[in-house]
Order: C-alpha cells, then sequence, then structure tokens
C-alpha cells in the first residue's frame, strides 16, 4: 500500500466549481431525506452518505455514462456523482411511479443503466461480482470502458472482495474497488470486524492498492484519475481504501431501535470538523481558487434542484398496485 | 438426423451460438479443457477471451456473468457441478432474479448458468443435488431441464438467445446418452412441453435425466396393456401447464417423476397444479416418485435404493391404474 502526497491544486476553477457543486447536490438530497424521513414521508430505510461526499464525487467525475459504477446500501451519492437524476432518484425513494425504478426498487436497487449505474445494492458486497462482470464485458469491447465497484469497509469482510481482487488480477480487468472506510460494519467499529488494514489486502494479490483521505476532495480527485488512467490504459485493477465517516447512523431511524450508543459524540464531533464539503469550500475560498460569491451561486441551484425534485416525487402517484406483476421476465 | 450424445449436442450449439453472436462468452472453471468435453476446443477456435478460464470463485463468477450481460454481452457461467450453485447463490438469488424486476425492466440479462447435476454416478452428496426446487422458487429465473440430445441442443441454443436469465441443467447420469438430433439449426421454445409418449390411461410426467427411465417404464407397460402418456416439461419455468392439464383431463390419472427430493420438489409443486385446476378429471390419487428427504449416498446399492428408477416409475403407474375407490 502507498500513502498519497497531498498535492497542491492546479486544477481548473470549473472543475473545482463543478466537484463542490456535485458534493453539495449530494449533501442537499441527503439532509432531505432525513427531513422526509422524519416527516413519514419514505415507506422504507434510507442510509445517507453525509460526510462521505467527496468519495463518489471524486471517483465518479473521471467517468462517462459509457463507464460503470455498482453501489452499494448507501448509494445516493455514488447516483447523483455518475450522473443520475435527483428528481427520479427522490421519486423512487419516495415509492412513487416516475421513480427511476418505477417504485420497485426503492434507495436500496436505485439504478439506472443508460448512465451505467448498475444500482445500490441491499446485500453488503452485492455489487462486487456485478462491477466486475462489467469490467469483463469492459475488456471484451475493448474501447476503454472503466468499471467501479464501491465498497464498505464491512463489505470488506465479505469473501466475494478476494475473488473478485484474485481475477481482477490475473486478468487485468479494468476494475476499480473504491472501499469507503467509514469506520463502522453497520454497528460495529471497524477493529472489531476486520483485522489489519484493507488496503493492505490488494497486495496480496498483486493490485496497486491505495490508503486515502477521503474526505480531501482533490487527493480523493487524483487518486481516482491515477487508477482510472491505469485501467483505461489496460494496466489492470486498483484498490482504493478512502477513510471517511458518516455523519448519521448506519440506517436513518436507527435511534428508534438501539438501546444504547455504539460511537461517542466526541469521535462524530472530531469528524464533523473534517466534514470534507466546508473543508474543501475553504480550500477553494481562501486558495483564491473559486470566488465565495460562486460558491453561494452554486449553494442556491443546488438546493433548488432538491426542492423541485422533492416536489416532483411528491406530486408522482403510487404505482398500480397491478404493477406488482411487470417486469419479472 | 444424425444420432449424437448429448454432451456432443450441447458442444454443438455452443459451437453455433459462438459463431452466430459474438456477445457470447462462456466463462468458469476448467473450460479451456473442458472436464465433460462441452466446451472442448472452443478455446482454440473462439480464443481465451471469449471462453476463459476462471479461479474456483463461484461467488464472484455468478455475480460476473450479470455484470457482463448488463454491459451488453450474452454469458455463459459453465458453473461445472450443480452443487456449485449454492457457493454461488447470492448471486443468483439477490441479484441476477432480482435485477430486472427492482429496477423496472430497464435491463435485460441474457445470461446462462450451466451446470451439470443429479445422482446415480457414485459422486455423493455434494456432488449429487438436484437444485432446481429451489431456483424455481427464486422467480425470475428460467430452468431448462432436457433429457435427451436434441432437447439439450435446442433448448440451450434458446437459452443463450433469450433475454432473461437461465439456468440449464444437464443431468450428469445421462452425458453420454446418445439420441437423434436434427441437423441444421434447432431451436426448442422455453416452456414447452413434448408428448414423449403418447397413451390414454395415465399421464406419466417425467423430466431430464427421469425421461429416459420413465420412457423403458411406458414402453414396458404398454406390453402389460397399460397405455402411459409420457410428458416431458423440459422446463420447470416456465413451466408448461397447458400441456400437463391436457394430458391429465384426458387420462384421469398422473404420476410425477422427480430426481429432486420430495419435499417443495417440481413434483409436488405440478401435483398441487394438476390438485386445483384437474381434480375432477381425477379417477385416481396422485403419485410422486421423488428422492426421499436424505441426502444421496455414496455406495452404488444406497444410491440405487433411493434414486427413482424404471421399476419404480412403473410400480407407481400400476399403483393408480388399479386404484379403485374404497
Amino acid at each position: 500500500m502507498t500513502k498519497p502526497r497531498t498535492e497542491g491544486a492546479n486544477l481548473p476553477a470549473d472543475k473545482l466549481a463543478e466537484l463542490y457543486r456535485t458534493m453539495r447536490l449530494i449533501r442537499d438530497f441527503e439532509e432531505s431525506m432525513i427531513k422526509f424521513q422524519k416527516a413519514g414521508e419514505l415507506p422504507g430505510p434510507v442510509h445517507l452518505c453525509i460526510g462521505q461526499e467527496a468519495v463518489a464525487t471524486g471517483i465518479c467525475d473521471h467517468l462517462d455514462d459509457t463507464d460503470y459504477i455498482a453501489s452499494t446500501h448507501r448509494g445516493h451519492g455514488h447516483f447523483i456523482a455518475k450522473g443520475g437524476d435527483p428528481a427520479l432518484m427522490m421519486a423512487e425513494v419516495f415509492g412513487r411511479v416516475d421513480g427511476i425504478c418505477q417504485g420497485k426498487g426503492g434507495s436500496m436497487h436505485a439504478a439506472d443503466f443508460s448512465k451505467g449505474i448498475l444500482g445500490a445494492n441491499g446485500i453488503v458486497a452485492g455489487g462486487v461480482g456485478l462491477a466486475t462482470g462489467a469490467a469483463y464485458a469492459c475488456q471484451l469491447a475493448g474501447k476503454g470502458q472503466v468499471s467501479v465497484v464501491f465498497f464498505g469497509d464491512g463489505a470488506a469482510a465479505q469473501g466475494v472482495i478476494s475473488e473478485a481482487l484474485n481475477v481482477a488480477s490475473l486478468w487485468k480487468l479494468p476494475l476499480l474497488l473504491v472501499c469507503e472506510n467509514n469506520g463502522y460494519s453497520e454497528f460495529s467499529p471497524y477493529n472489531t470486524v476486520n483485522a489489519g488494514e484493507i488496503a493492505d489486502r490488494g497486495a496480496a494479490f498483486k493490485v496497486p492498492s491505495i490508503q486515502v483521505d477521503g474526505n480531501d476532495m482533490v487527493t480523493m480527485w487524483r487518486t481516482a484519475r491515477t487508477a482510472v488512467e491505469r485501467a483505461r490504459a489496460g494496466e489492470g485493477p486498483t484498490l482504493i481504501e478512502a477513510q471517511t465517516y458518516r455523519h448519521r447512523g448506519h440506517v436513518e431511524y436507527e435511534d428508534t431501535f438501539l438501546t444504547k450508543p455504539y460511537r461517542s459524540e466526541e469521535e462524530v464531533e472530531a469528524w464533523k470538523a473534517k466534514d470534507p464539503l466546508p473543508r474543501f469550500r475553504d480550500y477553494l475560498v481562501s486558495g483564491e481558487l473559486v470566488p465565495s460569491e460562486d460558491l453561494d451561486a452554486i449553494d442556491a441551484d443546488t438546493a433548488s434542484i432538491i426542492r423541485n425534485a422533492a416536489d416532483f416525487a411528491r406530486n408522482s402517484p403510487w404505482p398500480e398496485p397491478g404493477d406488482a406483476l411487470k417486469h419479472m421476465f | 438426423m444424425a444420432r449424437k450424445r448429448l454432451m456432443h449436442a450441447i458442444h454443438e450449439a455452443f459451437v453455433e451460438e459462438m459463431e452466430r453472436d459474438e456477445r457470447v462468452v462462456i466463462f468458469g472453471e476448467d473450460v479451456e479443457i473442458s472436464l465433460f468435453g462441452d466446451t472442448a476446443g472452443l478455446a482454440d477456435r473462439f480464443g481465451q477471451m471469449r471462453v476463459r478460464n476462471t479461479p474456483i470463485c463461484e461467488n464472484v463468477m455468478t455475480g460476473m456473468a450479470a455484470g457482463a450481460a448488463a454491459a451488453g454481452y450474452r454469458p455463459v457461467c459453465h458453473l461445472m457441478f450443480g452443487n456449485f450453485i449454492y457457493t454461488g447463490f447470492d448471486a443468483i438469488a439477490n441479484q441476477v432474479s432480482k435485477l430486472r424486476y427492482m429496477t423496472a425492466g430497464q435491463i435485460k440479462l441474457p445470461l446462462v448458468y450451466f451446470a451439470v447435476y443429479g445422482g446415480g454416478r457414485s459422486a455423493s452428496a455434494q456432488h449429487s443435488d438436484v437444485m432446481y426446487p429451489a431456483l424455481m422458487n427464486l422467480g425470475g429465473i428460467k430452468v431448462a431441464v432436457p433429457g435427451t440430445p436434441a432437447d439439450a441442443k435446442g433448448l440451450l441454443k434458446s437459452a443463450i438467445r433469450d433475454d432473461s436469465p437461465v439456468v440449464f441443467l444437464i443431468t450428469g447420469g445421462r452425458t453420454g446418452a446418445a439420441g437423434e438430433v436434427p441437423d441444421g439449426e434447432h431451436l426448442v421454445p422455453l416452456g414447452e412441453a413434448d408428448i414423449k409418449h403418447e397413451g390414454t390411461d395415465v399421464t406419466l410426467v417425467a423430466m431430464s435425466g427421469m425421461v429416459a427411465p420413465a420412457l423403458v417404464a411406458a414402453q414396458e407397460l404398454a406390453k402389460e396393456g397399460v397405455s402411459v402418456e409420457l410428458v416431458d416439461p423440459r422446463c420447470v419455468v416456465p413451466l408448461d401447464e397447458d400441456a400437463i392439464l391436457r394430458s391429465v383431463c384426458k387420462t384421469g390419472r398422473l404420476v410425477i417423476v422427480d430426481e429432486a427430493r420430495d419435499m417443495c420438489s417440481a413434483a409436488s409443486h405440478i401435483s398441487a397444479i394438476a390438485a386445483d385446476k384437474a381434480f375432477e378429471s381425477l379417477k385416481a390419487p396422485i403419485r410422486r416418485v421423488t428422492v426421499p428427504d436424505v441426502a444421496i449416498p455414496y455406495a452404488p446399492v444406497l444410491e440405487k435404493h433411493i434414486l427413482p428408477n424404471k421399476d419404480t416409475i412403473a410400480e407407481a403407474v400400476r399403483a393408480v391404474v388399479n386404484y379403485r375407490k374404497q
């Protein structure tokens, strides 16, 4: 495993603003989910990625619609970063007919195949095989496409990760294995479920691996660029362990069933101080890279997108009950 | 028509479909050298990118088939022995059977899982299971269970061309069996039963490896004056209910042979359908010839004791034909 240098910024202002915008859009989407969940407007569970936005943003910025991602139960950020329409996902989480999956999947199965989004996944590590197979397809097609699987530190304990590392390395598949290590496997702390470092595991399979600060937007972006370039050039897979933290719980209503806390207030506050969004904003403003007025304008724009998405979702009808019988074959 | 062994017919289907569509790829453990002969020589002919040996890793392989299919290919994931479907079951049960449904039909998943299954070879418990009952209950996956070389070729070609996931199962005891295979393009639609022997007294439903002993039983029973109609569904999903019910309504009696364990087997499902929909036609209770709820044992004498054969099938038919309401 290698540790990256935090390089200075020489990204153009419009690229930096675009990255900020994606992060902001994800954050706004997720914060709206808190509100809607509390108000009882969502039929099912949501797993929010507040605090982890830099990972999805940094990776997906290098991808096109013809590239593939497979996501996790905490997948809203990946969907948005890969170019999915927040309104279509919002309506899906509301369970409505205009949702991206017509109310058949909900938060844990939001997918948009037209954009190479193979879907969120309710099975921990469930996307690993899908993304590895898509990487095989990319290799067969020979057009330089890549495939990315996002998974958490909880999923890192699943055997399929080792299988994917092995076959991807043997076949030199254009695959990025991106571990979002947020420190918790559902409610179990990292050290109780994972022996050693996740990024160390790639070496056993001769997969270049890197452990990065997943809350550092620029580092995340640069790390992803190297890995995507390697994959597109036919040089094989990369394992990226992005260290980050989820500000919210594993699942949004966990306070209603947990009998005791599983992490300390101090820990949560310490990580909130490392929140990637204000951190990136400070970096852009203090470094005079993007004027704060421009960022304010982005904030206003993303807020409006999410408001409109919510209106769209709320006004969309429920599916016809008989539609439950469609789409099996 | 030409007489061919079952695995030869399957090999032909692979060759023809790979020639026809370059999106067809095959991957699995030892597919280059080919344990059963079905994929022998394909790597030389189509290249190692399209016919690819994998490590032993069913967990990721079954998911890879879904990912490759979602990304535009038509993969055949060769799982060697049917029991290895269990080690790869997560992707089959949690992803493949549901992905199209969960995403409201956004994608088609044109993939085939290929495996050899069943008993009769002293391969013992972990290489002899019949897993289609579990697959039938998933929904979203078609399951082909051909019993003759011609059906195997025609169904495999249809399975590869189908836009839904198909599990294609060949019974291990029949891989060397020979039969007439039509020349040229030969397709058998998925979900269409075939009447293997016409008759009027009793309907005998048998599939896959049970077709051959059922046919022998039907021929022997004919000498006793019992006219058996042998219906081979050829697929358990979709199941050709109409063909089975038509025959039951004609004969008024039903025996089902299934190499699966009895509980929640294809036989018990077909039995339930007949009881629901053909009750008025039935002159006798439905009989199932299945495997008792035990693992498949090793010693030939033990294995033979529990697997259906022509004699146990014939016995069940006689019992049904001779049934008199008390």
